[in-house]
């Protein structure tokens, strides 16, 4: 499978990462090889397999429903950039 | 030409947990900006969720409620989309293999009753809060109610009308009301409502293009934003136009919709199992312990009401709505000797508009259910008449004295001894020659003018019953 440039970008964009025209062009070449290993995954017949969510067949641990966790507001907001009455504050977003 | 009109909707319940999800931070609500979002709900660095088990065991509760498949393993995803109040870039939720699978909900509408599919409820952790107003231009992050618990319910397209969908959300906040997974509180977020609608022509079989609207929470706003929804699809298409697929917000104040996110920015989620978190698996046990805990649920209650208390069905349904109200029926009559319709008559009427005037739920009613019962019983011993009881009610509500203490220091005991009411009567009779002549003459209306001079004159004490019997043997 081979992934366009345009593709690339839009995935980027998604992560929130840039890119210029080159690095597009050249990610991608990279991640269509990626994408061709997964084909080769692919073409194994897995009718008979049940589907992993996970590497380990591990279940999910459960805790108690107490309340644990300290306020730690002040350590926290001390190694953050900026803070106003107890508010972590970051460049405007409007949706 | 005819159109349908096509509505499913997505409900958030937020679940009556002490603690988050993922995290031992508390879920408490109102708490100073942060101070309940802990390392997990900021994501710092290497911190890792772990679940709690009592959102699982809430979110299984719902499922038993609606008969649904439980999915004894599910899996967590990673729902991936940058926002602030979305410290890790993702949100924790289920994708392919939610706990919960179909299941469904009887309505009731003015056509009658009716079957709403749900299609899934998941597990998901909420947002924080982004507050835009002025910090310097700038965006201001509260992170307490992230990771609070989250069950997402979401129905099948099989809704026909606002009325319906209003249904839909009234009898499922009733349902998790009653089994105590969620408050329900609208105001604070505890109950949060997505609809999804769009219009077909009648008798088509496609769906139509559908909108999501956002930013309805209240019954009435549903039922607004919905019919206001489906006027605007129907003009757009009637113009020649096609509907898009896209989010639209409500505004209450200028009562329309608007396009929030069109759809070139559309979300993609890029799901993926989260690695930090294993397959959850429910054993039987589990599935067990949580049925053991289940309630009666409101239709079998409104059912056994009707058997056992001989109730009529509104009134069994009235009652049954509030899980308290309900709660409270029982405990009079099970302590009461009064008549069960009484019961039902007195905490429709009396209690309930007195609770209404006051603002207060029936959970904090100044008269409890043992007063209420005592109050009922004296008017079935014929201590005090109905109309009596109105005011030794309303005399309850503002004292902490018994039913028996308050009979007593206002006299206001029912007189039953008949030679007292019969030289109220003779009173009545001889002070009122004119009227008994009308009497005589065959005007009966003058009867109730006879039974009105006798009770005013015992303020009311009078034995009614015993007060028509003796007028009727004197004048007869």
């Amino acid at each position: 499978m081979s992934l366009t440039p345009q593709e690339i970008t839009h995935i980027a964009r998604l992560a929130r990462l840039k890119t210029n025209p080159e690095e597009a062009e050249s990610y991608a070449t990279q991640l269509s090889r990626i994408m061709d290993l997964i084909d080769q995954l692919n073409s194994i017949d897995t009718e008979n397999i049940e589907p992993m969510s996970h590497p380990q067949d591990a279940a999910l641990r459960l805790r108690d429903d107490e309340v644990t966790k300290l306020n730690l507001r002040e350590e926290f907001q001390a190694i953050a950039p900026e803070c106003e009455n107890g508010l972590y504050l970051v460049p405007k977003v409007i949706d | 030409m005819q159109w349908e009109i096509v509505i499913g909707l997505e409900v958030h319940v937020q679940l009556q947990t002490k603690s988050k999800i993922f995290s031992g931070a508390s879920t408490s609500y109102g708490a100073s900006p942060n101070t309940q979002a802990c390392d997990v709900s900021i994501a710092l660095p290497g911190v890792l969720p772990v679940m709690n088990r009592e959102a699982a065991f809430l979110a299984v509760k719902f499922g038993l409620g609606i008969d649904a498949e439980i999915n004894q393993r599910s899996i967590f995803a990673r729902k991936n989309y940058f926002y602030p109040d979305l410290p890790k870039g993702y949100q924790i939720s289920q994708f392919e293999l939610p706990v919960v699978g179909k299941g469904k909900l009887e309505i009731k509408t003015s056509k009658g009753c009716k079957t709403i599919g749900i299609t899934r409820a998941h597990l998901e952790e909420d947002a924080g809060k982004s507050l835009h107003e002025d910090f310097h231009g700038m965006t201001g992050i509260d992170l307490n109610r992230a990771g609070t618990p989250l069950l997402e319910i979401v129905s099948e397209p099989d809704m026909r009308s606002a009325e319906e969908a209003v249904a839909y959300l009234k009898q499922l906040h009733m349902l998790v009301r009653y089994l105590g997974i969620s408050d329900g509180n609208m105001q604070e977020g505890s109950f949060r409502c997505d609809a999804n609608v769009s219009v077909r022509p009648a008798g088509q079989k496609e769906l139509g293009t559908r909108a999501e609207l956002k930013n309805i929470n209240s019954f009435r706003f549903v039922e607004r934003a919905i019919g206001i929804e489906v006027e605007r699809q129907i003009e757009v298409i009637e113009d020649g136009g096609d509907v898009v697929q896209e989010t639209r917000l409500y505004d209450s104040d200028l009562d329309e919709t608007r396009s929030m996110r069109s759809k070139e920015e559309a979300h993609d989620y890029r799901y993926f199992p989260d690695p930090d978190l294993p397959t959850m698996v429910l054993d039987d046990s589990f599935i067990e312990s949580v049925r053991a805990s289940l309630p009666e649920l409101p239709h079998l209650r409104q059912t056994r009401f009707v058997s056992e208390f001989s109730l009529n069905d509104s009134d069994a349904e009235k009652l049954v709505h509030d899980r308290d109200a309900a709660d409270y029926f029982e405990a009079v009559c099970n302590s009461s000797a009064a008549d069960t319709k009484i019961v039902a008559n007195w905490m429709n009427g009396e209690l309930n508009s007195a609770l209404n005037t006051a603002g207060l739920s029936i959970k904090d009613s100044p008269v409890n259910s043992d007063r209420f019962a005592e109050l009922l019983d004296r008017i079935t011993d014929n201590t005090i008449s109905g109309k009596i009881a109105k005011e030794v009610f309303s005399l309850l509500w503002d004292s902490n004295k018994s039913v028996d203490e308050i009979i007593e220091e206002k006299g206001l005991k029912q007189i039953t001894d008949s030679s007292a009411i019969e030289s109220i009567v003779d009173q009545v009779l001889a002070e009122n020659y004119d009227q008994v002549a009308q009497y005589k003459d065959g005007n009966q209306k003058v009867f109730g003018f006879f039974v009105g001079q006798v009770m005013k004159l015992s303020q009311g004490k009078a034995n009614p019953k015993q007060v028509n019997e003796l007028l009727r043997n004197k004048l007869d």
